[in-house]
């Protein structure tokens, strides 16, 4: 059962967040906002764009190298969702069959490099999402989004989110278990049983839901999530959002790439 | 001292289905007494927590707790008086960190920051659960969630604790610890379980319900001794007590 596997992959991503290096003890907003003008600058490029995206790796690699996450999780967490992404790409080869001319005159259709360019910007704003849950934990960003301005009641959701989706998983891992040792060879593993167990599933976050009320109105909940300030926002943290963001809108706005090639030409040649 | 009271005067309550749960419940619970409250599953010991912090508002008859006859606009100032710690410990602990959580309750009644790291400090100490503070509910093992869930309560300092079958899921040895911890409050404590060994080493009385009602009220040990009214209740002696 992948399942399982998957639940305590969840579990993994929690635990980088407690380590402690010069990543993590940026301020959460410092990296949420680094994070979101990064995630904007990538998906601001032009659909055929592809060499001027190379350089912004740079961005998760720094990130990986200082924080001490491994490659290796990163990666595979980019595979995973990547379907998703090829299905968003994949017909751009088929349906714009226009040509074009890459050095030393081969021809391919503007259709693969446009591909190309979906998944490079893919893979740059999900490894900076997976990166920035983990060196700042998830309840760090849901603060930060808060402190940021966000509205309460979608703050407060992401809390609960994160808090309940390990609770809901092991009470659905418990029925598949439940399901599985009382079925045997394809018989009660059909899609009919599926069904009633996502219903089951369904009732019991219900039930839940109505106690978990009652236990925050036991405890003086009054609609609003209280919170407090444990962040502070020192001048590392101003000094790191100002460098990534100048170091963005260089790359944005003037070709890095071509300069630094000319500059090599000059020199080799 | 009429603050810690809790009295329920004929208390009548039926769920939207039909199923009436309570039929007429009446006793009175003084300061700083210890009450333990048992009977068969479905008797309506949880409907009768229900009431006591206003979760649940009876349909005839009436709750004081402390001076405050409980009604739709009591029931805030009533929760800040009763705390209630909840049978599944993941239904208490919502928060994303123990430090949040048990921060929760005193940060809604108000109290500055300074205060409620004070407070909560102090209060997981008090369960043993200081090293636990910034770790995130969902990596803690059964007996660490249901102390953390006290925790969370008792740092609302409440007149009143009431605990809904605080000992199930607990390893013997987190058990025991929690018995010796229970035993350490002066709050005044009700206590619904089937664990009647624990009921008999925390509480001095103990209330039997059976179908809504009322059966049999009095000192623990006597009660807790009474092999007949305790089989008719679907309850068997204590283990303490078979031995003899």
């Amino acid at each position: 059962m992948t399942f399982d596997k998957e639940y305590f992959n969840i579990g993994y991503l929690d635990r980088l967040s407690y380590r402690d290096t010069v990543i993590h003890r940026l301020d959460s907003r410092a990296k949420v906002i680094a994070t979101t003008i990064f995630i904007i600058t990538v998906i601001s490029y032009p659909k055929y764009e592809v060499i001027s995206l190379v350089p912004f790796f740079i961005f998760p690699v720094l990130l990986i190298t200082l924080s001490d996450t491994p490659f290796k999780f990163v990666l595979k967490k980019i595979l995973v969702v990547s379907p998703f992404a090829v299905f968003i790409g994949i017909f751009n080869p088929l349906f714009d069959t226009r040509t074009v001319t890459l050095a030393h005159n081969a021809l391919i259709s503007a259709g693969w490099i446009s591909l190309l360019s979906i998944m490079m910007k893919f893979a740059l704003t999900i490894s900076a999402a997976i990166l920035l849950v983990a060196t700042t934990s998830f309840p760090g960003v849901c603060n930060a989004l808060q402190r940021l301005g966000i509205p309460a009641p979608f703050t407060s959701q992401l809390f609960f989110l994160y808090r309940y989706i390990f609770v809901l998983m092991e009470e659905a891992m418990r029925i598949v278990r439940a399901r599985d040792l009382r079925s045997f060879g394809n018989r009660g593993t059909g899609i009919k049983v599926f069904a009633r167990l996502i219903g089951i599933l369904l009732v019991r976050t219900f039930e839940r839901a109505e106690r978990i009320y009652e236990a925050m109105l036991s405890r003086g909940f009054g609609g609003n999530m209280p919170s407090m300030r444990q962040f502070r926002f020192t001048i590392s943290d101003a000094v790191f959002v100002f460098l990534t963001m100048a170091f963005f809108f260089a790359l944005r706005f003037y070709n890095i790439t071509e300069m630094i090639g000319r500059l090599i030409q000059g020199i080799t040649v | 001292m009429s603050h810690h009271l809790v009295v329920f005067d004929s208390v009548f309550f039926c769920y939207p289905d039909g199923t009436e749960a309570i039929k007429g419940v009446s006793f009175r619970i003084t300061h700083g007494e210890s009450v333990g409250i048992v009977g068969a599953n479905g008797a309506g010991k949880s409907t009768l927590l229900m009431h006591m912090n206003g979760y649940l508002i009876p349909m005839k008859g009436s709750v004081i707790i402390g001076d405050l006859y409980l009604d739709k606009k009591t029931r805030q100032e009533i929760r800040k008086k009763v705390g209630v710690v909840f049978q599944n410990p993941d239904d208490q602990l919502f928060m994303p960190t123990v430090f949040d959580d048990v921060a929760f309750g005193p940060l809604n009644l108000g109290m500055s920051e300074e205060k409620v790291r004070e407070r909560v400090d102090e209060v997981l100490k008090t369960v043993g659960c200081l090293s636990l503070k910034d770790k995130p509910p969902h990596h803690l093992s059964a007996g660490q969630k249901s102390a953390v869930a006290i925790a969370s309560v008792i740092a609302m300092r409440p007149d009143i604790l009431v605990m809904d079958e605080p000992a199930s899921n607990l390893d013997p040895r987190s058990r025991r610890q929690l018995i010796n911890l229970l035993r350490e409050f002066e709050h005044t404590k009700v206590i619904a379980s089937h664990d009647l060994d624990m009921i008999l080493d925390v509480c001095k009385r103990c209330i039997v319900i059976k179908e809504g009602r009322v059966v049999a009220d009095g000192p623990a040990d006597r009660i807790l001794s009474d092999r007949v009214q305790l089989e008719e209740n679907n309850l068997e002696l204590p283990l303490s007590l078979q031995r003899l």
